[in-house]
C-alpha cells in the first residue's frame, strides 16, 4: 500500500512540477499577477508530493519490503537500519528520487524565501526549475520506477553491495547531488535573466549564495568520495581520474569560476554575460556528468549503468535543457551590455585570469574524458585516456593559477598597482622558497615544487588576513576588534583560498608515499619508511553480515613499538563477496595505512603497507575550503541583500540592524 | 568587435553542445546495435606487432627489445608485473603452472625497483625466461597497458593476438588461453 502512495505520489509530482513550468514562465509575459503568485504554491506542493514519494521508498527500505524489487535488489533483513536507509540512493532507480527531491527542495526554498525577489524573476526562477524536475521526474516515473512490485518475493533481499556498506558512502550521494543540483538554482537565475534580457548587481546578490552553497557541498561531496576510495578501496589512492570524478571535477571547476565571477558581477556589474555562460555551463556539466555516466556511454568503475533506452531518453532530456538554454544564451546574451569599465591590473582582471587557468583546467580535463569515446567515433581508433594524460596536462596549469590566487585578492577593484601587492608578499615567497629548496636537497622536484606552492598560497592568505586585522601593529584586543567588524566574506575568501592550498600541500606530499606488499608470517616483520611492521598475529572475529579475520600489525620505530593497526578482510555471506578494510592511523600530518590483501595458502598475511605523508591534509584542505564558503555565506551583505537567509537563520535581523 | 562576429561568439557555445549531443546520440545507437562497447577494453595492438623498444634487464635477468619478439619459435606470453601489485601476486602461481608446463613466459616489470623484484621472485618463484624492466612507464603507454598485471599472446610471426587485463585464472586459462595457445602453434 505505502509503495503505492509513494508512486501516486511520484506521479502527482510530475503534474505539478509540469505546471509550475509552464505557468511560472509564461505569467510574466501575460503580467498575469494571480498566475505569478501560482508559481511558488506549486514549488512548495510539487515539493511535498516527491517527498511523500521519498519517504514511502525509504519506508520501503526500512520495513524490508522485498515485494518492491528495488529493495528487494539492494537490501536485506540483515543490513543495518542506516544501510538499509542509504541503500534507497545506492542504486539507479532510488538516486533518481533522491536527485529529483534535492531540485525540488532548491524550488521549495527559492518560493519560501523569495519575498524579496521581483515576483516576475521570481516566477520565471521557479518556473524553469519546475521544467527541469518534470522532466527528470517522468524519466523516474516511465522508465527507472523504483517502486516496481515483484511477485512472488523473495524470503530475503539480495543485500547492500558491500563496498557500499560504508557511513562515507552513505553519506556521499546526498551531499554531492545537494552540490550538483543546488546550481540549478544558479542556472534558473541565469535563465530568467536572458527571458527579462536585465542583468545588474542585484541578480548578482542572489545567484551568488546559491553558487555559494552549492559549491559548499559539491567541495564536501567531492571530498567524501574521494576520502571514501582511500580508505575502502584499500590500494592507497585518492584520486583516479576516472570519468565519473571528472564528472563531479568539471562543475566543481567551473562553479569555482562561476562563484569568482559573480562577485564581479555584484560588486562591478561586468562580465554579465560570461557569468550567465557559467551558470549555464555549470548546471550543463552537473547534468551530463549524472546522465552520461549512468547511459553506459563512458567506461568507469562506477556501476550505475542503466539500459540504453534509458540513455536515450536521459540524451533527449539534456538536449532540451542544455540545447534550450545555449540558444536562449545565443539570442539573449549579447544585449547584456557591461557597465563597468576596468584596468588590465586590477582586481576584476585577476578574477578573469582566475576564470582563464580554472575554464583551461576544465577543458583539459573535458577533453580528456570524451576523447576516447570520440576518437572511435570519429576515426574508428581504439585508445585510452588515463591518470599520466591528466597528470601532465592538468599540472602546469594549475601551478600558473596556484602563483596568481595568491596575489588576486591583494589587488584592489577598478585600477591597482603591482609593487604594492607584491610587497606584502615577500614573507610568503620566502616561505614557498625555503620549503622548495628544504625539498629538492632530497631531489623531489614535484614535490618541492607542490609543496612549496602550497605554502605559497597558505601563507599569503594569511598575511592577507593578518594584514587585514592590523595583527602585531596594534594591540591584539584591538586585532579581534577588528576581527569581529572584518567583512565575513573575506574571511571566507580567505579560508577558501587557505584550503585549497592545504590541500596542495597533502596532495605534494602524497608524491613521497612509500608503500611495499609483502607475505608476513605471524611473528616476521618488515621495513618500511623507517618503521619496523611486525605481524603478531591472526585472528577471527564475527560482524552483523559478514565474518572477519583481522591481521594484528605493529609498528615500531627504533624498538619501540607505538601503534597497532588491525586491517580485516571482511566476508559477506550474503553476496560471497571479499572486502579489504583498511586501518589507518592519521597523526594529523601522516597516514599509516595497513591493508590484509590475502591469505596465501602457505598461511601467514599478504600485507600491503603504506606511508603516507601529508595525506590528511587533502580532506583537511577540502573540509577548510567547504568551511570558508559557509562563512563566506553568513556574510552581512548576503543577508542584507536576500533576506531570505536573514529569516532562516533567526537573531540575523537583530545583529543586522545592530551592525 | 563587429555584431555578426559577436552573434557567431555567442552562438558558439550552443554549436558545441549540439556537436557533443549529435556524437552521444551515435554513440547510443552504436551501442543499442552493439557495435560498440564501452566497457571493453580493446588493446590496440591486437593484429599488430608491438612498438618499438628497448628495455634493459632486471634482477640479473636478461632485457628484451621489440626485435626479439619478431618470431619466437612457438607462441608465446608478455606478461606485465610488479612487486607492488596484489593482482600480480595471485597470478604467480598460475604463471608458475604454465612455466612448468612449457609454455615461454617473458616479463616486463613496470615501474619497479631491483631489491623489490628480487624478494617478489623469491618469494613467488620465477615463471620467467626473460625479465625486463620499464621503470619510467613510458613503454607501458606505448602498449597501452590498462594496469598490472595484463598478459599478452605473441604468435609465431610476432603478431600480437590476445590482451588480457588482470590475473589469469585457471578459468580464463582453459577456456581462452590454452586453445589460443594451440591455435597458433
Amino acid at each position: 500500500m505505502i509503495p503505492e502512495l509513494g508512486h501516486f505520489a511520484l506521479a502527482l509530482a510530475v503534474a505539478l512540477a509540469f505546471a509550475q513550468g509552464v505557468i511560472g514562465i509564461f505569467a510574466p509575459g501575460l503580467r498575469d499577477a494571480r498566475a505569478m503568485r501560482a508559481a511558488p504554491a506549486l514549488a512548495l506542493s510539487h515539493f511535498l508530493a516527491i517527498s511523500a514519494a521519498f519517504l514511502a521508498l525509504i519506508y520501503a527500505g526500512v520495513v524490508s519490503d522485498f515485494t518492491v524489487e528495488n529493495v528487494a535488489d539492494f537490501s536485506s533483513s540483515q543490513v543495518p537500519l542506516i544501510y538499509r536507509i542509504s541503500g534507497t540512493w545506492g542504486n539507479h532507480d532510488g538516486s533518481m528520487v533522491l536527485w529529483c527531491f534535492i531540485l525540488s527542495l532548491c524550488g521549495a526554498t527559492v518560493a519560501a524565501f523569495g519575498h524579496n525577489l521581483p515576483a516576475s524573476l521570481r516566477a520565471r526562477v521557479l518556473g524553469v526549475l519546475g521544467l527541469v524536475s518534470g522532466g527528470f521526474l517522468l524519466f523516474t516515473l516511465s522508465v527507472s520506477d523504483p517502486f516496481t512490485r515483484l511477485w512472488p518475493p523473495p524470503l530475503d533481499g539480495a543485500g547492500v553491495n558491500p563496498i557500499l556498506q560504508d557511513p562515507g558512502l552513505a553519506f556521499h550521494p546526498p551531499v554531492l547531488y545537494t552540490g550538483y543540483v543546488g546550481f540549478s538554482v544558479a542556472f534558473a537565475f541565469a535563465i530568467a535573466a536572458l527571458i527579462e534580457g536585465r542583468i545588474d548587481a542585484a541578480w548578482g546578490r542572489w545567484v551568488r549564495p546559491w553558487a555559494l552553497l552549492s559549491w559548499c557541498f559539491l567541495t564536501s561531496g567531492i571530498a567524501l568520495g574521494s576520502w571514501w576510495s582511500y580508505y575502502t578501496l584499500g590500494w592507497g589512492g585518492y584520486w583516479f581520474w576516472d570519468p565519473v570524478e571528472n564528472a563531479a571535477l568539471l562543475p566543481w571547476l567551473t562553479g569555482t569560476a562561476l562563484l569568482h565571477c559573480a562577485i564581479v558581477v555584484e560588486k562591478r556589474e561586468a562580465l554579465k554575460a560570461w557569468t550567465v555562460l557559467l551558470a549555464i555551463a555549470t548546471f550543463s556539466l552537473s547534468l551530463s556528468g549524472t546522465f552520461l555516466v549512468r547511459s553506459g556511454i563512458l567506461n568507469s568503475v562506477h556501476s550505475f549503468a542503466a539500459a540504453p533506452d534509458q540513455g536515450l531518453f536521459i540524451l533527449a532530456l539534456l538536449a532540451v535543457t542544455i540545447g534550450g538554454s545555449l540558444l536562449l544564451f545565443a539570442f539573449r546574451a549579447p544585449i547584456l551590455a557591461a557597465n563597468g569599465v576596468y584596468a588590465p591590473l586590477s582586481r576584476e582582471s585577476a578574477l578573469v585570469l582566475n576564470n582563464i587557468f580554472l575554464c583551461s583546467i576544465a577543458a583539459v580535463v573535458f577533453t580528456g574524458t570524451l576523447y576516447p569515446p570520440f576518437a572511435n567515433l570519429l576515426f574508428g581508433i581504439q585508445l585510452s585516456v588515463g591518470a599520466p594524460f591528466f597528470n601532465q596536462t592538468v599540472l602546469p596549469l594549475t601551478a600558473p593559477l596556484i602563483i596568481a590566487m595568491a596575489v588576486g585578492p591583494l589587488l584592489p577593484w577598478k585600477r591597482a598597482a603591482l609593487a604594492p601587492a607584491l610587497q606584502r608578499l615577500w614573507l610568503s615567497a620566502g616561505v614557498a622558497l625555503v620549503v622548495f629548496l628544504c625539498m629538492t636537497a632530497d631531489r623531489h622536484v614535484i614535490a618541492a615544487l607542490g609543496l612549496g606552492g602550497g605554502a605559497w598560497v597558505v601563507v599569503s592568505a594569511l598575511v592577507d588576513l593578518s594584514e587585514r586585522l592590523r595583527l602585531f601593529r596594534v594591540p591584539l584586543r584591538s586585532s579581534l576588534a577588528h576581527l569581529a567588524v572584518l567583512p565575513r566574506a573575506a574571511i571566507g575568501a580567505a579560508m577558501g583560498h587557505i584550503g585549497f592550498g592545504v590541500t596542495v600541500l597533502g596532495i605534494a606530499g602524497m608524491t613521497l608515499a612509500t608503500q611495499k606488499v609483502i607475505v608476513l608470517q605471524p611473528g616476521q616483520s618488515t621495513q618500511l619508511g623507517g618503521y619496523t611492521w611486525t605481524l603478531d598475529g591472526l585472528h577471527n572475529a564475527p560482524g552483523p553480515n559478514y565474518e572477519q579475520h583481522i591481521a594484528d600489525v605493529t609498528v615500531s620505530e627504533g624498538g619501540h613499538a607505538f601503534l597497532t593497526l588491525h586491517p580485516s578482510r571482511r566476508f559477506f555471506t550474503a553476496q560471497k563477496v571479499v572486502t579489504n578494510d583498511a586501518a589507518i592511523h592519521t597523526n594529523g600530518f601522516q597516514d599509516i595505512y595497513a591493508v590484509f590483501a590475502d591469505e596465501p595458502a602457505g598461511g601467514g598475511a599478504e600485507l600491503r603497507l603504506n606511508r603516507h605523508p601529508m595525506a590528511p591534509e587533502i580532506w583537511f584542505g577540502g573540509l577548510i575550503m567547504a568551511l570558508g564558503g559557509g562563512i563566506s555565506l553568513s556574510d552581512r551583505r548576503l543577508r542584507v541583500g536576500a533576506p531570505s537567509r536573514a529569516r532562516k537563520t533567526g537573531p540575523a535581523p537583530a545583529q543586522a540592524a545592530a551592525e | 568587435m563587429s555584431p555578426l562576429r559577436r552573434r557567431l561568439l555567442f552562438g558558439a557555445p550552443l554549436a558545441v553542445a549540439a556537436a557533443g549531443g549529435a556524437g552521444f546520440y551515435t554513440i547510443l545507437r552504436r551501442m543499442q546495435d552493439n557495435k560498440y562497447d564501452p566497457h571493453a577494453l580493446p588493446s590496440p595492438l591486437i593484429g599488430k606487432r608491438p612498438p618499438a623498444f628497448t628495455l634493459p634487464g632486471a634482477a640479473g635477468f636478461q632485457g628484451f627489445s621489440n626485435t626479439d619478439l619478431l618470431a619466437p619459435p612457438k607462441p608465446m606470453l608478455v606478461n606485465w608485473f610488479a612487486s607492488w601489485c596484489v593482482p600480480c601476486l595471485q597470478e604467480a602461481g598460475m604463471l608458475s603452472v604454465l612455466a612448468r608446463t612449457g609454455t615461454t613466459i617473458w616479463g616486463i616489470n613496470f615501474e619497479d625497483t631491483g631489491p623489490n623484484l628480487a624478494t617478489y621472485l623469491a618469494q613467488n618463484g620465477n615463471p620467467y625466461a626473460r625479465i625486463a624492466a620499464d621503470a619510467s612507464g613510458l613503454t607501458a603507454i606505448n602498449w597501452g597497458v590498462y594496469g598490472v598485471p595484463e598478459t599478452y599472446v605473441i604468435d609465431k610471426t610476432g603478431i600480437v593476438r590476445w590482451r588480457y587485463a588482470g590475473a589469469l585464472t585457471l578459468d580464463v586459462v582453459k577456456s581462452t588461453l590454452d586453445p589460443m595457445l594451440k591455435h597458433y602453434a
